[in-house]
Formats: C-alpha cells, structure tokens, sequence
C-alpha cells in the first residue's frame, strides 16, 4: 500500500558518516515530516529512500519487500525536487508525459492520467507552456503533477517551498495538506522549516548530525520533547534555557536555583534527580506567568520590548556575571510594560523541562507533561 | 514569441526528429548494454567512439612515427623497413656549424628549421601585438565596434589557400600593389621572387590571416576588467601609457600568457599559407619545418620516411613542452 | 587643445560632432582619433585585398592581364564592323593635327595598331603609333568568369564542392555526436578512469596532425580509404577543444534533472538524448560551426590522402587551379571568391556564435 520500513540505516559519503543507524516505520497514508537544521542528513535519508544514493549498510523496505537492491524508478516513488527539476525544454503536457512514455504506457491512459491531474492542480490552462513562463507557485504545482501521475505509493517531497516566498509558501502549505487529504497516499516531506513541520504532519521526525533525534505527532514533540535539541528546534520563538542547579529535594518538591535569578521551589513529580546536579531549566516564552513581587518568583528588567499587534515580547536580561544571553517573555496582547520595567515572573505549572547534563530531558513521571 | 522564433523552434524540432531517428533506433542496444554493464560501466560506451579513433590516429600514428625514425629505406610499410637505431637522428642531427646550415648532412633540415626559428618569434610577436592593439582599440567605447571587430576577424575565416590566393594575387610582378606604387612614380618591384621580401611578406600574410582570432581572445580578457578600475584609475589622473603599463598589462598578463603560447604552437606548425604563396622559395628562403617535413615524407623521391619521421618527433618534442607550459598555466588561473 | 577640439567639433559639421561624441563626453580625446584612424586603417587592410580579388573576379581575361591593373571590371567598347568577323575593339586616336578621333583596331603589330574607320571600313588599313591611341573603356562585369568556370571541365568544379560539402557536412554530424557522447559521460559521471579519459582526450591536442602525417596516410592507406573522403573525414573527427566545451556547457545541466528523468524510466541514451543534447544546443552550435569551418579550410590532410582530381576538395581543387591552356586567371579568381563565399556567409550570419566560442576557448 504504502508503508515504509527503515532498519539499522547507515550511509557514509567516503569516510563522512552522514546518516547513521537509523530506525523508522511509516504507516500507509502517513503524512511525514523529516525536519533538522542544515546537514542534518534529511535530504540524504529521503534521496536514500528514492533510491538516487546507494546505502552504506542497512535495509529500506517498502511494503514489506526489500528495495535497497531495487532502482529508483521501479520502487514506487515519485519525488518532487526542490528545484521541481522540470525538463526546460519541454511542455508542461511533455514534463508530465515523459516518465509514462518512457515505461511505453497506452496514449489513451497517458492522457486521461493528465487531464485528470491538470484539473486536480489546476494546471490546465498551461499545459503547452514552457517552464521558463510559469511563476514559481506554477512550476511548483507541475513538479507536484508530475509525480501524481506515476501513481506511486509514496510521494517523496525535498523542501519544495523553499524557493518561494512567504505569502506563496503559507498558500502552497495549505494545498499540500488538502492533496494529501484528497489523494492519501504516504507523504514523506523535508524541510527546515519547522513551522512547516509542525502544521503539516502526522508525524515529524527530528534528525540531528546524521541521527534520528526524536519522532512523534507535532504536538508530542512540543510538549514532551526527549532532549534538548529537540526542545530548542520545535516550537517559535525558541524555548528558554536557564542554566541551573538543584539546590533541595523533598519526595514532592525540589529547589532550583538559576544564578542571579534565585531560587524556585517546583513540584518534583516523581523526577530522578540529586542534590547539586547541574540542569538546564527549558521554558517557553509563553509559559511564563506574570506575578505579584512574592518569594518564589524571578526577578527581571525588561531591555526591549517587540509589540507584535497580537502579541507582546519581552527581552528580559538575565542578571549576574556567569548568565549570559536573556529570558524571553511572551504576553498576549498589547501589553503596557515599558524598557527598564521590573517584572517577577514564574514558569507556569507543568510547562517547563529540566535537561540533565547529557541534554538529556528528566522525565517525570507516567511522562504526563 | 514572435514569428522568427517561432519559425526557429519548429525547424529546430523538425531537425531534432530526423535526427531523433537513429538515436530511436539506438535506444535498444543502449539500454541493453546499460543492463548488462550497469550504470557505473556504461560511461565507457558513451567514450568509446572517441578513445577510439584517438587510439588509431593520435596514439598509434606516434608509434609508428617512432618506429619510422628509427628504421631505415623509402618503404611505407614499417614491416618492410630495416632496423636502423638512431641513424637518422644523427643524420638530420649533424652539422659542423650549427651556425651554418651548409655544413649540415641535411642542410634542408636546418635551413627549415632556422627559418622557421626566425619565423616564429617574429611573426608571433607582430602578431600579438597586433591583436593586442586592436582589441585595446575595440574597447574603448566606440560606435560600430560589432562591425569593426567582425572585420578584423574575418580573414580567419578564409581557408590558407583563399588567404594565399588573394596575397599572390596582390603581390604579383603585374598586381595591384604593383600597380598602386606605380601610380606615385615608383618602379615595380618583385615582391615574391626576392628571399628577403618573401619572407618579410610570409610573415604579413600569416599575420593577417590568424591576428583576428587572438584579438578575440584579447578582447574577451580586457572586457572581463571591470569597468570601475579605469574609472578609478581616472580619478588618480592616470595617463593613458601609464594605465596601460600599470593596470591593463597587469591583469590581462594571464590571458596574454595563453595567447602567446597559443600563438607560438600554431606558428611553428605553419605550413598551408607559404606553401602556396611562395611554394617554399625562393629557393628555401620561406621553407618552414612542417614544409620539410612533407616534402621529405611525399613529394621527395626517394621517400624518406625515416627522416621524415624524426623530424617529426622532434618537432613534436618542442609543441609537447610549449603545450605542457600552456596546459600548466591554464590550471593555475583555472578553479575546477 | 581641448578649447580648440571643443570649437572644432561642435562648430564643424554634425559628422565630426557624431565621432567626436563617444568618449564618454562631448570633447574629443585625442587617443580616440588615434582609435579611429587605426581601426580605418585596419578595416581597409583586411577588406581590400579581399575585396580586390571579388572585383578582380569579374574581370575578362583582357583586361586581367592589363597593367596597371584598373579599378573597375572594364572592358574595352567594341563594334561590329563590316568586313570583320568579330566586333572590333574602339579606340581613340590623336592624329598628328591634334585631332581625336574614334577607330577600330584589327590588329597591333609590335608599336603600330592598324586601324580602320568604323563607318567606313572598306577606305583601308589606317597604321597609328600605339602611342597615340588610348582604348574606350566601359564597365563591364565578365559574367562569363563564373559561367564558364561553372560548366567547364565536366563538371570537376561540381565535384570538387560535392567533396568539399560532403566532407564537411558529415564530418561535422558525426563529430557533434561522438563528441556529445564523451562529454556527457565526462561530465553526467563519476566513474573511476574518467580522469585518465579527459587526460588522454585533451592530450591528442599535443599530437597535431602535422607532426605525424606519414603515419597518418599509412593508416588511412591500411584501411583502403586513400582517394576516399573518408580518409579525409576519420583521422580528425574527434576535437579535444569540442570535447572541452561540450563538457563545461553540459557541466552546467543541474544533475537534478538527470535524477528526476531516471526516476522517470528513462535509460540513460534516452537521458542523453531527450534531455541532456537538446539543453546543449548553444554549444553544440559553437562546436559545429568550428567544425565546418575548419573541414572546408582543411588544406593538409586532404593533400596527402586524395590524390585522384575526382576527389579533390575545393581547396585541393583552387590550389592546383590550371586549365588545358594554363592559369587562366579570371576563372581562377572566380573560384577563389566562390571557395571563401560559403563561410564568409556562415561568418556574417553566425558571428556571435564564433566569437563566444573562441573567447570561451581562450579563457579556459
């Protein structure tokens, strides 16, 4: 039907180890999301899966058949590029000809597969043009033609909206997802955009250096993201990262005492933790509740203040000489805090992470928050 | 699209499927040689055609001629040619005076080659200069420059004998140069028949047949100098000469550098032009290496395809190490 | 100087203020009147003695061999006369009162013309000094140059240029493919040995034909191929320098499309065909016109290697130019003019492709 298994996946470009020992099954009709900064390798898995590089060791099978061995054109797939890849010197009809003709498919099946993806993607008006007259949300949507009709069982996307701009790419975003709704077929999709990742997928999976970091459904990885990287890498504006120390531990509570900010006292929640265990304390912007000036809050000056119309954030420094950077607040609304305003702040409950010393994230536990 | 270039696409397609008929027919044995050698392989049929008829007529003529120069008698077949070592490199080789070819066993030979020795530089340097010139004319910003360069590239485009025609027609005892020099009061003169002339007139001839291509190449290097350096050069109140030495010399010293050697490999081998327009002479006054070389090879009887052959390698010898310096120039302002 | 250059120019004729215009400026430098005066200079040293042979072409034979030569084609007026056979060439003759007056030659012997008076012919032979006569010219274009060069000799004239043609046009088909075929592999693949194959293609530039001639034709000969354009056509059918550029133009084919064809079934001829020759189409023309232009010049090898006049290429054919009665020079100027006209065609129509194309060669 569609489903994709990954085992023990290794592939080194000359003595660079550029995916290692990967893992992963995907579920027939699954939309994916392969995300992770520059390097990370996504493109290389997906190209892995199409069959345009060879694996180092490992096996990759589609449907339960194994299809290291198999060339790319016979697996099944069909890949959008980035570059959309189009044959500049042919039609859009020729572009999404060429592939059917080259396996000798009937004409009157060729034809009924183009007319019924022109209309699909809305490209019948430029059937007779040439890519060079098409805008780039039009060539876009051919590439994507292209691929429907092979009628693969898996559809391979490498961040097709990255030449795009903003406005095109919010649209182009919204089609994606409703193609996929329509056609639902498996969906394997690369980006580095993890906005893209978050509202698109069923499942994204984070790879960082080669490895697959974490996978899960969108919100998952949001709210129970496995390290620190992760942690940092899915949601915007980044997550807060206040370097910290456990100061006092009780059955249900523990001390947390961040530099210049002080000392918290939070709700242990069962976390396997130590006295004088150096953490790292995540929280996201929007997690952080104003407060009365009480003990048991942070203590803050506002630097600079973005009003976003919608939203407020704060650029709050952090005080003392070993904490660099700053704490960023989100509010909503137009908040009326000024520069060099004083705030007491505190994370909110069970919204914020502690990460051990390997970045690692302390689950707390039955892992509820 | 307007007409032209629609005209334009529906030749090119039609070009495109007459000739798309043997790659059609093609097609099967390709793709079943790329099923039986696997992609990694099948970039070696694609070379095949060309390694080829490199092999049979770069690389085994060079071994022949190798076993030409070292065998001896006028037989064409090197199986019939007797062993002779390294005999005719001594022949072509010996000289009391090097200084004097008449003492030489093959005096031929070395009037062949000091000719083409004194050839070459001169020619070679009038030549560049030449093309160097004129492209320095043709980038300033000057109207008509399309045309003008059109016109001093349009010699190369005539065959040596259409360019040799044209001179000996020119230069003859009744041509019109003759007959220009004579309209101001001056006597005929035989411009061909004397040593000296002829070869300055070689020289002029050879000049005006191939100075377009370098000037080309010039200008392509003066034009890739951005525009803003003169401009600057201006503003610190440069003289012309003095840009000239300072700027353009410097940054176009690679792409002379190329053009020289360019040049001098082609020069040396010049044969087409002078063989019509002087035949050699007169006597052997205009008679260059590759001249030699073919009459020794065809024209001579006895063939002596042994000498011949040795001169030819070491001819060879001296293109191989201006090419090698060329190569070697090439990669170094080159990033791959 | 500059006050004087600015009155000059723009008080002068709008011509002078056209040329004097260019130099970024409205005064006229004088480095730009040396530009100017060099490249008139220049223009007519490179167009005149081409143009001398063009107009020379169209010259009867008479007044070829007419010394000074004349400008124009011209011949001498002529009329027929009563009595004669053939028109008669007219003249004006200064008597010895100083009168002019019109005659028409019969013959000359030595310094005497022996003329008699158009009108009247049958009042006898009237014998002038050649001295005091002098030939009515009128201009003239000897067609017949042409014509007869054309009919002549069996048609060699047609043979020479089916070889010529012949040579070149299939010599140049076939190159563009076999060369294409290298430098997509060259250029599409990584494979080990493709070093050793670039290597060996560019270092036959080391080994120029000229350098090995004898065993060339022996070769050839081995092969039966002496006397036949194919002798001609082979030993240089594969360029190195077409090589070169086909494969630094296929080098900027994204090898995005090259994925995207295999994943759509196509073999990897059919990749080189469908997509990678017809996105090469710039260089390929370069190329091709390189190739014409050097296989209708070539004058060498076709030397050595066709031997028979049925065979002979139009350069071959011009070279050794001689009719049963000798040169024969207006016919031979004729076929000079007609053997550079193709390319001169090619030259006026396709210059942008040559100049891009040898300014590529030399900057890489």
């Amino acid at each position: 039907m569609g489903s994709l298994t990954i085992k023990n996946l290794n592939k080194s470009f000359g003595k660079v180890e550029v995916i290692r020992n990967a893992n992963l099954e995907i579920e027939d009709g699954e939309f994916v999301v392969f995300v992770g900064p520059s390097g990370c390798g996504k493109s290389t898995l997906l190209r892995l899966i199409a069959g345009l590089e060879e694996v180092t060791s490992g096996d990759i099978h589609i449907d339960g058949q194994s299809v290291v061995r198999t060339a790319a054109a016979d697996r099944g797939v069909a890949m959008v590029f980035q570059s959309y890849a189009l044959y500049p010197h042919m039609s859009v009809r020729e572009n999404l000809t060429f592939g059917l003709e080259n396996i000798r498919m009937k004409k009157d099946e060729i034809d009924r597969r183009v007319d019924h993806v022109a209309k699909l993607l809305q490209i019948d008006p430029l059937l007779e043009r040439k890519p060079r007259q098409l805008s780039g949300g039009q060539r876009q949507r051919v590439a994507i033609g292209r691929a429907i009709t092979r009628d693969p069982k898996i559809f391979l996307f490498d961040e097709p909206l990255s030449n795009l701009d903003a406005e095109l790419r919010v649209r182009m975003r919204l089609e994606i997802s409703k193609l996929h709704d329509h056609l639902g077929n498996t969906m394997i999709y690369v980006t580095h955009d993890q906005i893209e990742a978050m509202t698109m997928a069923d499942r994204i999976v984070v790879l960082r250096a080669g490895v697959i970091e974490q996978v899960g459904a969108p919100l998952d990885l949001y709210n129970r993201p496995c390290n620190k990287f992760v942690a940092g890498f899915i949601g915007s504006p980044r997550m807060n990262f206040i370097q910290s120390r456990i100061v006092s531990l009780t059955n249900t509570e523990f001390g947390l005492e961040s530099g210049g900010l002080g000392t918290l006292t939070l709700q242990r929640e069962g976390r396997d933790l130590q006295v004088g265990q150096e953490v790292s304390f995540g929280v996201r912007p929007e997690h952080l509740e104003l407060v009365e000036e009480t003990l048991g809050s942070w203590s803050l000056t506002v630097d600079v203040i973005e009003q976003h119309g919608s939203n407020t954030y704060l650029h709050c420094g952090l005080p003392g000489q070993h904490q660099s950077g700053e704490l960023l607040l989100h509010l909503p609304g137009q908040s009326a805090q000024r520069q060099g305003d004083s705030l007491f702040l505190r994370p909110i409950q069970e919204h914020w992470h502690i990460f051990d010393m390997n970045e690692q994230r302390v689950q707390p536990e039955g892992n509820l928050t | 699209m307007n007409a032209a270039s629609r005209l334009n696409d529906k030749l090119v397609r039609f070009l495109w499927s007459v000739a798309s008929l043997p790659a059609r027919g093609m097609e099967p044995v390709m793709a079943g040689l790329q099923r039986a050698l696997g992609v990694g392989r099948l970039p070696w049929v694609f070379l095949l055609p060309n390694l080829t008829i490199i092999a049979m007529f770069s690389a085994l003529p060079v071994l022949i001629n190798i076993l030409y120069s070292i065998t001896g008698s006028d037989n064409l077949y090197p199986g019939d040619r007797h062993f002779v070592g390294l005999s005719n490199y001594e022949t072509l080789l010996s000289c009391e005076s090097y200084l004097d070819p008449s003492t030489c066993s093959r005096d031929l030979f070395w009037r062949a080659v000091r000719n083409t020795l004194v050839f070459v530089p001169i020619q070679v340097t009038v030549m560049v200069a030449f093309a160097l010139g004129t492209a320095l004319a043709l980038n300033r910003k000057i109207r008509a420059r399309g045309f003008f360069r059109g016109i001093f590239f349009f010699p190369v485009m005539l065959s040596p004998v259409v360019v040799a025609m044209t001179w000996v027609w020119l230069l003859q005892r009744d041509g019109a140069l003759n007959g220009m020099i004579g309209a101001i009061g001056f006597d005929r003169v035989s411009w061909l028949t004397d040593s000296a002339r002829a070869f300055k007139w070689s020289i002029f001839v050879t000049v005006w047949a191939h100075m377009g291509f370098y000037m080309i190449i010039l200008l392509a290097g003066l034009q890739s100098i951005p525009a803003d350096i003169y401009e600057a050069a201006k503003m610190d109140r440069a003289t012309p000469w003095r840009v000239f030495r300072r700027i353009t010399l410097p940054l176009l010293k690679p792409v002379l550098l190329v053009v020289f050697i360019l040049a001098v490999i082609r020069s040396v081998q010049t044969f087409d032009e002078i063989y019509i327009l002087t035949g050699g002479g007169p006597g052997s006054a205009t008679k260059l290496i590759v001249h030699y070389i073919y009459e020794t090879g065809f024209a001579v009887m006895p063939r002596n395809y042994g000498l011949a052959a040795a001169a030819s390698l070491l001819l060879g010898l001296v293109l191989f190490i201006f090419t090698a310096i060329q190569m070697r120039l090439s990669k170094g302002g080159r990033n791959d | 100087m500059t006050e004087a250059n600015r009155r000059l120019t723009t008080a002068a004729s709008p011509a002078w203020a056209f040329m004097a215009r260019k130099h970024g400026g409205t005064r006229a430098d004088w480095t730009d009147w040396v530009t100017y005066g060099y490249l008139l200079l220049g223009t007519a040293v490179m167009l005149v003695p081409v143009l001398w042979v063009v107009i020379s072409s169209f010259k009867s034979e008479g007044n070829l061999t007419q010394f000074p030569p004349t400008l124009w084609p011209e011949a001498i007026e002529s009329l027929e006369v009563k009595g004669y056979n053939r028109p008669l060439p007219l003249f004006k003759v200064t008597r010895e009162d100083g009168s002019v007056v019109t005659l028409a030659q019969v013959r000359r012997v030595g310094i005497e013309a022996q003329m008699v008076v158009p009108e009247h012919p049958e009042a006898g032979l009237v014998v002038v000094p050649v001295e005091r006569t002098q030939a009515i010219r009128k201009f003239y274009i000897a067609t017949e140059n042409y014509t007869k060069l054309l009919d002549s000799a069996g048609g060699q004239i047609w043979s020479s240029i089916y070889n010529s043609v012949f040579i070149a046009l299939v010599a140049t088909l076939i190159t563009l493919v076999m060369n294409s075929m290298a430098a997509f592999a060259l250029s599409k693949y990584r494979f080990a040995g493709s070093n050793f194959a670039l290597l060996a293609i560019l270092a036959t530039l080391m080994v120029p034909p000229t350098v090995v001639l004898v065993p060339i034709y022996l070769i050839v000969s081995e092969l039966g191929l002496v006397n036949n354009l194919w002798g001609v056509i082979l030993p240089v059918i594969s360029t190195p320098t077409g090589v070169f550029l086909l494969r630094q133009y296929m080098l900027t084919i994204p090898d995005e499309l090259l994925e995207a064809a295999r994943m759509d079934h196509a073999s990897e001829w059919r990749i080189f065909w469908r997509v990678v020759l017809p996105l090469s189409t710039p260089a390929l023309a370069v190329v091709g016109i390189f190739s014409i232009m050097s296989r209708w010049n070539e004058f060498l090898l076709p030397l050595i290697v066709l031997n028979k006049p049925e065979v002979y290429t139009l350069q071959i054919a011009l070279a050794g130019y001689t009719d049963e009665n000798g040169i024969v020079y207006g016919m031979l100027l004729a076929m000079t003019t007609l053997t550079a006209l193709p390319l001169a065609l090619v030259f006026i129509f396709l210059q942008r492709y040559i100049t891009t194309g040898i300014a590529s060669t030399g900057i890489k």
